[in-house]
C-alpha cells in the first residue's frame, strides 16, 4: 500500500498506508490529519481539501481536470504550482514515498 | 460537577459541535448520542459516490474510528435519545438510562416524507436518509430493471442519474410542472430536464400518484394522475423531509417547521441548543425564518452553537451554499435567491456552463454556478462581503469577479 506521509503547518507529520484507490483527502481525514476540512466530502465541490504536494511528484499524480483547476483558484490559502485538491487525487503504487503539506488555511 | 455537554444526533451537525469543543479547548465531557449503530458518516455521499460505487463505507467517514476516544468524545452508537427532561438537566435513553447534561444540543435532522396512497405500504417504496436505507436502495437497484422514482428534487433527480448509470430504465414522477421547481428558476430547471431527457429517463411531470398495485407479472404497477400507469420494479422516493422535534416538543420546547432557535441556536429552554436540519432559524440572507438542509447550514450552525457555549457569541450569519451532482452537471448554489426581481447570466447558456446571478431590489442575493466552480466560490465571498457586481461585468466572461474583492 501507498505510504504517505502529511505535515500540519505545526509541522506534526502523519505517516499513513493508504489503500489503492483512496484518495489523499479521505487519507487526511481518516487519520485526523489537522487543517483538512472536506466540507463536501469530496465532490471537488468546496475546495477545503487543499494540500501541497512534494515537487518530486507532480508528474506522478493524476491529471488535473478542469474543475479541480478552476476551484483551486479560489481556494483560501495561495495557490500555488504544486497545489492539489485532496479529493481529486487517487493514490497508485507510484505514489510510495508521497509528502503532502496542509496549507494554513481552507 | 464538571460541565458535560449532550448531543443528540451524530450527523454533520452534531459531529461538528464535538468537534468544534475541542478545538475552542472545551476541557468538560462530551457524550454524542446517535440511533445509528455506524460510525458518523457523511450523508451526501450516499446519493451520488457511494451508490454509484466509487467510494466506500470507509471513504465516507467523518473520522478515523479512533478519533472520538483520543478527543474524550464519548461516542454511543446504538443509542436513542427518548425523552429530555428541561428542569432536571437529563436525557433519557430509550433503555431508560439519565444521562445528565449541562448543556444540551438537538441535532437530530429529518426524517423523509412518505407518500401516503393506496398501495404504497405494500410498494416497500425505498427512501434515502440514512447509509442503512443507502445499502438497501443498492441492493435493490442491483435487482431491478425498471425503476421508478418520485419527486424530481435533488435526491431524487441524483438517484435518477446513477440508476440510468447502471443501466436501469428510470423514470421520474413529479408534481410540479418542473424540476426542483421550488428552488431553481426555469432556465436551470430546463437544463437539467433535458439532459436526463437525452439519458433515456421518462419524465411525468405536474403528475401526481394515485395508487401503486402489485402487477400480476411481478413488480409494481403505479397510477399516474394523467391517467398514464408506469410500470416498476423498484420504486424510490425522494418527496421532502419532516424536521425531527418530536423531543423537543414533548419536552415543551417551542416549535414551528422546526425547533425554533434564534441567533445563537438557543432555543425556548435554557441551556439547551437546536441545529442543522432540524432548527428553524431566522436567515439574514433570507430575510425570514426558514429551515435549511444543508452541510453548510449543520457545519456553521454548529460552530455557532458551540462559539456561544464556549462564551464567545457570534450570531449565525454563513453564507448559505449547496450543490448537486447529475450525470456531468455539476450545480453550486450560494447565497438565497427566492424572490429575485432579476436574474444575469454569466457565460454560455447553451453550454450547460453558465451562472446565474440573482438580484432583489439591485442588490445581489444568490448565484447558482453550473460547471462553473470558479464562479461559485467567489461568489460565496462576494455574498459574505455584500459585494453587488455590475450586471455588465457578469456579462463579460473576461471580466475577474475576484478583482471586485481586492
Ligand atoms: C441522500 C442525501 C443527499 C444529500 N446531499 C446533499 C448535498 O449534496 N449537499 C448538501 O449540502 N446537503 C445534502 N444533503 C443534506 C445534508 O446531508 C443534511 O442537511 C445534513 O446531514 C444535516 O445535518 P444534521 O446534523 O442536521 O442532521 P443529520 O446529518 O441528518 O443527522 C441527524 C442524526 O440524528 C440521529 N437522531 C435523530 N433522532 C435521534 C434520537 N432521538 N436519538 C439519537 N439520535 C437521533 C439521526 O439518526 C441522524 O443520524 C443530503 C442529504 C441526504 C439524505
Ligand atoms: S473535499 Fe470538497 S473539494 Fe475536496
Amino acid at each position: 500500500m501507498p505510504k504517505v506521509t502529511y505535515i500540519e503547518t505545526s509541522g506534526k507529520e502523519h505517516l499513513v498506508e493508504l489503500p489503492l484507490g483512496a484518495t489523499l483527502m479521505e487519507g487526511a481525514v481518516q487519520h485526523d490529519v489537522k487543517g483538512i476540512v472536506a466540507e463536501c466530502g469530496g465532490s471537488c465541490m468546496c475546495a477545503t481539501c487543499h494540500m501541497y504536494v512534494d515537487e518530486a511528484f507532480l508528474d506522478l499524480l493524476p491529471v488535473m481536470e478542469e474543475e479541480e483547476d478552476e476551484m483551486l483558484g479560489g481556494a483560501s490559502a495561495e495557490r500555488r504550482a504544486n497545489s492539489r485538491l485532496g479529493c481529486q487525487v487517487r493514490v497508485s503504487g507510484a505514489l510510495y514515498g508521497l509528502i503532502v503539506r496542509i496549507p494554513e488555511k481552507q | 460537577m464538571k460541565p458535560q455537554v449532550v448531543i443528540i444526533g451524530a450527523g454533520h451537525g452534531g459531529v461538528q459541535v464535538a468537534a468544534s469543543l475541542r478545538e475552542a479547548g472545551f476541557d468538560g465531557t462530551i457524550v454524542l448520542l446517535s440511533d445509528e449503530q455506524t460510525l458518523p458518516y457523511q450523508k451526501p455521499p450516499l446519493s451520488k459516490g457511494y451508490l454509484q460505487g466509487k467510494q466506500t463505507d470507509e471513504a465516507i467517514l467523518f473520522r478515523s474510528p479512533a478519533y472520538y476516544d483520543a478527543n474524550g468524545i464519548s461516542l454511543r452508537l446504538g443509542v436513542q435519545a427518548a425523552r429530555i427532561l428541561p428542569e432536571e438537566k437529563q436525557v433519557i435513553t430509550g433503555t431508560g438510562e439519565r444521562i445528565p447534561y449541562t448543556q444540551l444540543v438537538l441535532a437530530t435532522g429529518a426524517a423523509n416524507r412518505l407518500l401516503r396512497v393506496p398501495g404504497a405500504d405494500a410498494a416497500d417504496i425505498g427512501y434515502l436518509r440514512n447509509l442503512t436505507d443507502a445499502r438497501r436502495i443498492g441492493e435493490r437497484l442491483a435487482q431491478a430493471q425498471r425503476v421508478a422514482i418520485i419527486g424530481g428534487g435533488f435526491i431524487g433527480l441524483e438517484l435518477a442519474a446513477l440508476a440510468v448509470e447502471k443501466g436501469k430504465q428510470v423514470t421520474v414522477i413529479e408534481a410540479q410542472q418542473r424540476l426542483m421547481e421550488r428552488v431553481l428558476p426555469a432556465m436551470l430547471s430546463d437544463v437539467f430536464q433535458a439532459v436526463h431527457e437525452r439519458q433515456g429517463v421518462s419524465l411525468f411531470l405536474k403528475s401526481g400518484v394515485e395508487a401503486i398495485e402489485a402487477a400480476e407479472t411481478g413488480g409494481h404497477l403505479i397510477q399516474v394522475s394523467t391517467g398514464q400507469t408506469v410500470a416498476a420494479d423498484c420504486i424510490l422516493a425522494g418527496i421532502g423531509v419532516i424536521p425531527e422535534t418530536t423531543l423537543a416538543m414533548n419536552a415543551g420546547i417551542a416549535c414551528e417547521n422546526g425547533i425554533l432557535v434564534n441567533e445563537y441556536q438557543q432555543t425556548s429552554a435554557p441551556d439547551i441548543y437546536a441545529i442543522g436540519d432540524c432548527a428553524n432559524h431566522h436567515n439574514p440572507y433570507a430575510g425570514c425564518r426558514l429551515r435549511l438542509e444543508s452541510v453548510q447550514n449543520a457545519v456553521d450552525q454548529a460552530k455557532t452553537a458551540v462559539a456561544h457555549m464556549t462564551g464567545h457569541p457570534v450570531a449565525y450569519q454563513a453564507v448559505p451554499w449547496f450543490w448537486t451532482n447529475q450525470y456531468h452537471l455539476k450545480l453550486q448554489m450560494a447565497g438565497l435567491s427566492a424572490g429575485y426581481d432579476q436574474a444575469v447570466v454569466r457565460g454560455d447558456t447553451a453550454t450547460e456552463k453558465f451562472s446565474v446571478y440573482y438580484y432583489k431590489n439591485g442588490r445581489l442575493i444568490g448565484v447558482d454556478s453550473l460547471n462553473r466552480p470558479a464562479d461559485h466560490l467567489n461568489a460565496r465571498k462576494l455574498l459574505s462581503a455584500g459585494i453587488t457586481p455590475d450586471p455588465a461585468q457578469l456579462a463579460d466572461t473576461a471580466f475577474n469577479l475576484n478583482n471586485l474583492l481586492a
